[in-house]
């Protein structure tokens, strides 16, 4: 099995590398000119600015529809889930739209970033989250959120002054508002959950 | 609902070992850096960070060292501060596995630096550490100190968290210099003067000596976090004690 993670310049993907080596996965940092649709999956990483990655991640789009369309699973972290969806607050810039909504910022009267570990409640059937028996802690970093127009696609909800979607899940497309690669023994479960579901 | 208190242990390294001594003073060595991250992750730690006060000319390539090997086997998030002047500083510690980085003397230098590591990685990787001590100079009666405690800068310390907060910073990590080595508890004026005026995340930091230090300043002060390196170093206090005296107390923590 061999998995890609996009590289989109401003992203900590070293951290994101290590873990899925932890977990024996081979993986490939790819840049835009490489065939996406040869990998068992691919993963977008997650820290940096919606418009900076907006404007690098559009240059592979049509790539990124094709994996999409050929049912390879897709995980987005944290900016690499909100790129999936049409458009952010954090400024102009489209994103892929592979997703239908929007990002949206933290209203004025909490703490932004939401800086932290924080608790993730499972909505429904969810993949990443199963076989999860103890509290689900993750760790977060992040102004913006995403919401989408299909809230059945919501499979974990965070606490933070209001309630946010913190894990997405539609078919072979998969997003953690949180860091997994930096969530200890949980986050790894969660890689985990995500691995499976790439070998079923 | 605000978010779950945090307890940081501190690494102070030095040409590749955790050193500890009053930070502003004499040196001893206490570890290595990986056998003790893993130990404090262990015991529940929610976050690390490391600040080098190496003072060689091949620091960069040193500390670079260490926080690849500390970013290959830690999987909870971690700072690196201490002698960051560029935006390639930045660029290769955070490409080694770091989520955040600190700076105070360049950001007090060159402000500027501050809104451009926002731009280009986001708020949330940008900690401003500030070294304050008490002062009559000042308007609030605290001054910003830069290379490492020993220049004073004449800077008043609540205008320049104003000011790193409208710059783009996403944490301030915030140390007493009076109080930093004494063990006598935090500054809590200091913290809930500038916890007060923040809208973004204050680690406290300097003082730590017994559990209800953290509690004080957690709930009194408002602290986001707790720090604390020498009483961790040379087991005085177990994190993991911390967390859970916390959590009797009625502090929101994560309890592993």
């Amino acid at each position: 099995m061999e998995i890609a993670i996009l590289d989109y310049g401003a992203s900590n993907i070293y951290s994101l590398i290590c873990a899925f080596k932890r977990l024996n996965v081979s993986v490939n940092v790819a840049s835009n000119e490489i065939k996406l649709t040869n990998y068992n999956a691919i993963v977008l990483p997650g820290v940096g600015n919606f418009i900076k990655a907006s404007s690098i991640i559009n240059h592979i789009k049509d790539e990124l529809l094709k994996v999409v369309n050929e049912g390879i699973p897709v995980l987005g972290i944290c900016l690499g889930l909100q790129i999936l969806f049409e458009k952010s607050e954090e400024g102009d810039g489209q994103g892929l739209g592979i997703l239908k909504g929007k990002v949206v910022r933290f209203p004025k009267n909490v703490k932004a970033p939401h800086m932290g570990w924080n608790i993730i409640y499972p909505n429904g059937e969810t993949i990443l989250l199963s076989n999860i028996e103890s509290k689900i802690w993750a760790y977060f970093a992040h102004s913006y959120y995403p919401l989408p127009e299909n809230s059945e696609i919501i499979k974990g909800i965070t606490h933070y002054g209001i309630m946010f979607p913190s894990v997405i899940e539609k078919e072979n497309l998969f997003g953690t508002q949180f860091h997994p690669e930096k969530s200890g023994i949980i986050g790894r479960k969660i890689l985990e959950n995500f691995l499976y579901f790439i070998k079923r | 609902m605000s978010l779950y208190k945090r307890v940081i242990p501190c690494l102070d390294v030095d040409k590749g070992r955790v050193v500890k001594g009053k930070r502003f003073g004499d040196i001893r060595d206490v570890g290595d850096p990986l056998e003790m991250a893993l130990k404090y992750r262990d015991e529940g730690a929610d976050e690390l960070i490391f600040l080098d006060i190496t003072a060689t000319v091949e620091r960069r390539e040193t500390i670079i060292n260490v926080v690849r090997k500390i970013g290959e086997n830690i999987d909870i998030p971690f700072t690196v501060g201490g002698g960051i002047k560029s935006i390639q500083d930045v660029h290769m510690i955070l490409r080694s596995g770091a989520d955040k980085i600190s700076i105070n003397t360049a950001a007090v230098e060159n402000p500027k630096i501050i809104s451009t590591l926002a731009d280009i990685y986001g708020s949330q990787c940008v900690v401003i550490a500030i070294d304050a001590k008490k002062t009559l100079k000042t308007k609030s009666g605290y001054e910003v100190y830069t290379y490492a405690g020993k220049n004073p800068t004449g800077i008043d310390v609540l205008e320049w968290a104003k000011k790193v907060e409208l710059l783009g910073a996403g944490e301030i990590l915030l140390t007493s210099i009076d109080k930093d080595g004494t063990k006598e508890g935090y500054d809590l004026n200091l913290i809930k003067m500038i916890t007060a005026n923040a809208n973004i995340p204050v680690i406290a930091s300097g003082g730590a000596g017994k559990l209800n230090d953290f509690y004080l300043v957690l709930k009194h002060a408002n602290a986001d976090a707790v720090l604390a390196a020498s009483i961790f170093h040379y087991n005085e206090i177990s994190i993991l004690e911390v967390k859970k005296y916390l959590f009797e107390k009625g502090i929101n923590v994560r309890l592993p």
